[in-house]
């Protein structure tokens, strides 16, 4: 649910970084932090456990420049991806404009890929929601690793329709841009075709 | 995706922002606003200034969702109000019309009672004036834009342009 505001002026998204537990979803979002200017961001505010997994939510606000004279604002966030925050998971997807589905590429994380997935499809079914209608990346992050499956195979288990997709190292940066500028545009352009 | 999108206009946002006015100036607060249930900030008053006014949007929606989440487990419909006492401020949450949320921060130089108070009458005035927003962009659904709209002519290059 995006916010138009004709006062201020200003275009408000909402992306959702979704994927199982530690593929990189925080990873992805401390990187886009570290390499924006301080201008354009606000802060990155992480609800996480002692050891680090994300517990709630990740947040963080991008000003990113004007299209047309409104200041265009995209709302970050990440879902906890351990299997038993179904129902945090939920809440986060409420009012999403579009989604980044974050996939560990090690060979033993598949399955854990592929619930991840239908639980980010039965949760947006539930709000009246089809992945299949929202701007939609995906990221096969964690490249760098030895242990990693062919990115072909990643294309038939995870991406039959063929949505737009980068390879990642979140850690390194690679791909974290890439990623979010795609989910992005695709976002603007579903705008441009409703208002 | 559109058909929940908020749109705010001119008019509706001043009514709204006089009425935050109003409601920051009858309690005495310290700050006042109002954030949409998916945690975007609409409008404030008060001494916003010293207040990251942004991610106090996102995390009050995700406390809302949160002890919403609560109350269906419960089977409650909502909990509209949340209420939450510091040792200097204190942070008055509540519901508006099952779309938007409404915070005032307050010190001692307010005081509970009159919080509760002035958010009910506040409360309904604002349900109003969604009322007339979610009307008004229904109508422009059917009619067309009235106003000059963003995206009309939004290029690819304008688009590749937000991330230079
Ligand atoms: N080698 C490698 N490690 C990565 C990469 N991306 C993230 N990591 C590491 O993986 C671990 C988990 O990353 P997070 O970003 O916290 O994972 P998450 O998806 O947010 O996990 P949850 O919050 O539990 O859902 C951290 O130790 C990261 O440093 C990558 O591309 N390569
Ligand atoms: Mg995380």
């Amino acid at each position: 649910m995006s916010f138009i505001n004709y006062s201020s002026r200003e275009i408000n998204c909402k992306i959702v970084y979704y994927g199982p537990g530690l593929c990189g979803k925080t990873t992805n979002l401390q990187y886009v932090y570290k390499k924006t200017n301080p201008d354009q961001k606000g802060k990155l505010i992480s609800l996480a456990t002692e050891t680090e997994r994300t517990l709630f939510f990740d947040f963080l606000p991008l000003a990113l420049g004007d299209i047309k004279g409104f200041k265009v604002r995209f709302h970050l966030y990440t879902v906890p991806g351990q299997v038993f925050y179904a129902a945090s998971r939920k809440l986060i997807l409420k009012g999403v404009d579009g989604v980044v589905f974050v996939a560990d590429s090690q060979i033993e994380r598949m399955e854990a890929n592929m619930e991840s997935l239908d639980d980010l499809k039965i949760n947006l079914a539930e709000q009246g929601y089809e992945l299949e209608k929202l701007p939609y990346t995906i990221q096969f992050n964690k490249r760098d690793l030895p242990n990693v499956a062919p990115v072909e195979n990643m294309n038939k288990l995870l991406n039959p329709r063929n949505v737009p997709c980068f390879d990642g190292c979140a850690v390194t940066g690679i791909g974290v841009f890439e990623t979010l500028k795609n989910v992005a545009k695709q976002v603007l352009i579903e705008l441009k075709k409703h208002y | 995706m559109s058909g929940s999108d908020l749109i705010m206009y001119e008019e509706e946002f001043k009514k709204i922002d006089e009425e935050l006015q109003k409601l920051y100036l009858q309690t005495n607060a310290k700050v006042v606003f109002l954030v949409d249930k998916n945690g975007q900030l609409i409008a404030s008053a008060g001494e916003t200034q010293d207040i990251d006014t942004t991610s106090l949007a996102s995390l009050t929606a995700g406390n809302i969702a949160a002890t919403g989440g609560i109350a269906r487990l419960l089977g409650e419909k909502e909990f509209s109000i949340l209420f939450h006492e510091g040792e200097k401020d204190n942070i008055h949450i509540s519901l508006i019309g099952q779309r938007v949320i409404l915070v005032v921060i307050f010190d001692k130089r307010s005081s509970l009672g009159l919080v509760r108070l002035r958010v009910k009458k506040s409360s309904e005035a604002l349900v109003g004036i969604f009322g007339d927003i979610t009307s008004k962009s229904e109508k422009e659904k059917v009619e067309g834009r009235l106003d000059e709209s963003p995206f009309a002519e939004i290029s690819d290059e304008d688009i590749d342009n937000l991330f230079r």
